[in-house]
């Protein structure tokens, strides 16, 4: 779950960490309100989304009215296919220097991996690749911690002057709040030294592991709501992991390799899947909900069933699907392959139910589906 | 990490409905299965074997050198430690949406303890005529014989295709090595291939990928080095930009992860990479000929 830059504030001001002071503005009027009461501002679109810079979403206002005038141009923006609902107005910093910190889960070491750089403010590839001694990075056991030694370890020999103190002192809190919260990510570009000696962070980007939500419940409401379509609402809904696109063969397997894979073969044939959507692991009872949600696509002209099971049952897959074809008794045609556990039986119950003969390799099922959707 | 007949296999979790019937099959398929764990449950017995409280007391009456655990998410980090702590060999890990933070301190106690872990989210590990361990379909002839060609996939739907279309092609496998499909998991790729590379009993490889990570394009650095044809399918050519990476977590893997990279990679390496997984058995046939023209060619110069 993406956190939007105020979100992400918010959690890390929860958690004790110092931030400027800001006011979330849906309106003009509001943001001239909040500018009143703050002084000069800067203010900047709120979406899960980088290059909000860049895409004119941030700007800077020294009077209620210019911020005003700043709020009116930025609201109904979109930025990176996102309409910009709100606007946070925050104080203006007078910065001294900029830096770049995150902390984020890393795959090659299996661990937690602290970033930091001298070089705030850009993008952390542009960093690596032209100023990589600026560039420092720690591998984290994660039944250790990370603590104000470690941080030091980490900043030695980088120019920081009186700023290596409050830099490593905000490096351990991100560390815990990253801990604390389950996050994938934490990242803090720029973060910056202000003229008074603090150091503060200017943005922020958060993502919570998805899988760890159930016990990040205090903040889950504070995360940013993805951008699904009514079917894919209604995949969530049933907990099913459905993406709707824009083909006309719909597509039902189990597993995420044989899904994409079956989108693959759909498109290596002349096609385009209508979706994609997997009902494997505990998924595989939902056969008939599924079948269902494919079939409310309009654009869908055929559809490929595709089995290879393992933990999935085939026939318990199969008989789902049925009973759903069976109740909804749609006209267009339908492709089945079918192989793994249960397989004889799954095979069975299409022949003698529907009157279907599976393929028995799927590459002919799906050539037999695009065929039929032209 | 290839499973033998001669390894004894622990099940946590072997008293739930899964844990049951893949406990019997594994059992029917030849299995040297020795126990199982259920706190609640310890001293009876389950599938004709003896219930422990803990895999710690498993490992001290009698012992077991491979763990697979059929736990829910909540609680996978306790049992994998468990396991872990108890000296395990190998952990097979099923269990999907385990939170990351969880993964990384599992992966932390194994470090420490010399276990290897396959998983999380993997579909198991399959020795045809010996014993499989996890939720694949080894009992099924169609999709597993012995042979001499080795499998690795991170799915398990997709393992399960490939291994079918091998059975169908005249190929039987030496190994099927599940990894499975989180992005941290224990045993990836590379380490995979490698165990491969040295197993006498595997001729040929099977690598089969997917869009994301590093692990494709780090392994081919071992293709390049083996003499062992190398086949493969990158299952995500066709799908949408996925899960949005986050900066900082591009840095780490640079511009590597989508299909072309790995394809590229892969081939670049000396793997032959097909379109559609029905076309690796005829690419296997094709490099499997050359390999032994080429050895052939060597036993003459000798």
């Amino acid at each position: 779950m993406n956190f939007e830059e105020q979100a992400g504030k918010s959690v890390l001001a929860r958690a004790g960490v110092s931030v400027p002071q800001g006011r979330l503005c849906a309106s003009a009027q509001e943001a001239e309100t909040a500018a009143r009461a703050i002084g000069p501002v800067v203010v900047k679109a709120q979406v899960p989304t980088g290059k909000r810079g860049k895409s004119g979403g941030v700007k800077l206002a020294t009077t209620p009215e210019e911020a005003a005038a700043a709020a009116q141009a930025i609201l109904g923006m979109e930025i990176g296919g996102f309409p910009v609902a709100r606007v946070l107005v925050e104080e203006q910093a007078a910065i001294a220097r900029e830096f770049y910190a995150a902390v984020l889960n890393d795959p090659a070491s299996r661990s937690p991996l602290v970033l930091f750089s001298t070089e705030g403010g850009m993008d952390i590839e542009e960093v690596a690749a032209t100023r990589p001694e600026s560039l420092r990075r720690m591998a984290v056991d994660i039944r250790k911690g990370f603590g104000p030694a470690d941080a030091r370890r980490l900043l030695l020999g980088l120019d920081l002057g009186e700023a290596a103190v409050p830099v490593a002192a905000m490096l351990v809190d991100l560390y815990r709040v990253y801990r604390q919260h389950d996050a994938e990510l934490l990242e803090i570009n720029p973060l910056a030294l202000l003229a008074d000696g603090r150091v503060v962070p200017l943005d922020c980007k958060l993502t919570v592991d998805d899988a760890a939500l159930y016990r990040q419940t205090d903040i889950a409401e504070l995360g940013a709501r993805e951008t699904l379509s009514a079917l894919e609402e209604r995949g969530r809904a049933l907990d099913l992991k459905f993406i709707e696109l824009e083909g006309n063969v719909g597509v039902l397997a189990n597993g995420a390799g044989l899904t994409m894979t079956t989108m693959d073969v759909v498109s290596h044939a002349g096609g385009r899947p209508a979706n994609f959507l997997e009902i494997g692991g505990e998924a595989y009872t939902k056969g008939t909900e599924a079948l269902d949600l494919v079939l409310s696509n309009p654009g869908v002209k055929s559809l490929v069933v595709n089995f290879c099971g393992a933990f999935a049952r085939t026939d318990v897959m199969a008989g789902g699907v049925i009973q759903a074809w069976k109740t909804l008794n749609p006209t267009i045609p339908v492709f089945f392959s079918i192989h793994g556990t249960g397989e004889d039986e799954a095979v069975r119950m299409v022949r003698e139910e529907l009157g279907i003969e599976p393929y028995d390799r799927m590459e002919d099922a799906i050539s037999a589906a695009v065929e039929a959707a032209r | 990490m290839i499973v033998r007949k001669s390894d004894r296999v622990l099940v946590q979790g072997i008293t739930g409905k899964q844990g049951t019937f893949w406990t019997e099959q594994m059992q029917a398929y030849g299995t040297t299965v020795v126990g199982g764990v259920n706190p609640k449950k310890a001293g009876q017995s389950h599938c004709g074997v003896p219930i422990f409280a803990t895999a710690k007391e498993a490992m001290a009456n009698g012992g077991f050198d491979v763990s697979v655990m059929f736990i829910p998410p909540a609680a996978a980090k306790a049992a994998a430690i468990d396991a872990i702590e108890a000296g395990a060999k190998t952990v097979v890990c099923l269990t999907e949406h385990i939170p990351s933070h969880d993964v990384m301190e599992m992966h932390a106690a194994a470090a420490e303890h010399g276990t290897r872990i396959i998983g999380p989210n993997t579909a198991g590990i399959v020795t045809p005529g010996e014993g499989f361990v996890g939720i694949m379909p080894a009992f099924n002839p169609r999709v597993f014989q012995p042979g001499r060609v080795g499998v690795i996939s991170r799915s398990g739907s997709l393992g399960t295709l490939v291994c079918l279309n091998l059975v169908r092609g005249g190929h039987g496998q030496s190994a099927f090595l599940g990894i499975g499909g989180d992005p941290m998991i224990g045993t990836t790729t590379k380490d995979a291939l490698a165990a491969l590379i040295d197993d006498p009993g595997t001729d040929a490889i099977a690598l089969i990928g997917e869009i994301g990570g590093s692990m494709e394009e780090e392994a081919a650095e071992l293709v390049a080095k083996t003499d062992k044809p190398v086949v493969s399918f990158i299952a995500g050519r066709a799908s949408p930009p996925g899960k949005k990476m986050g900066h900082a977590g591009a840095i780490v893997t640079g511009d590597r992860g989508s299909y072309a990279s790995k394809r590229g990679a892969l081939e670049r390496a000396g793997a032959v990479v097909v379109d559609v997984p029905g076309d690796l058995p005829a690419a296997l046939d094709a490099l499997m000929a050359e390999a032994a023209k080429r050895s052939g060619a060597q036993r003459l110069a000798d």
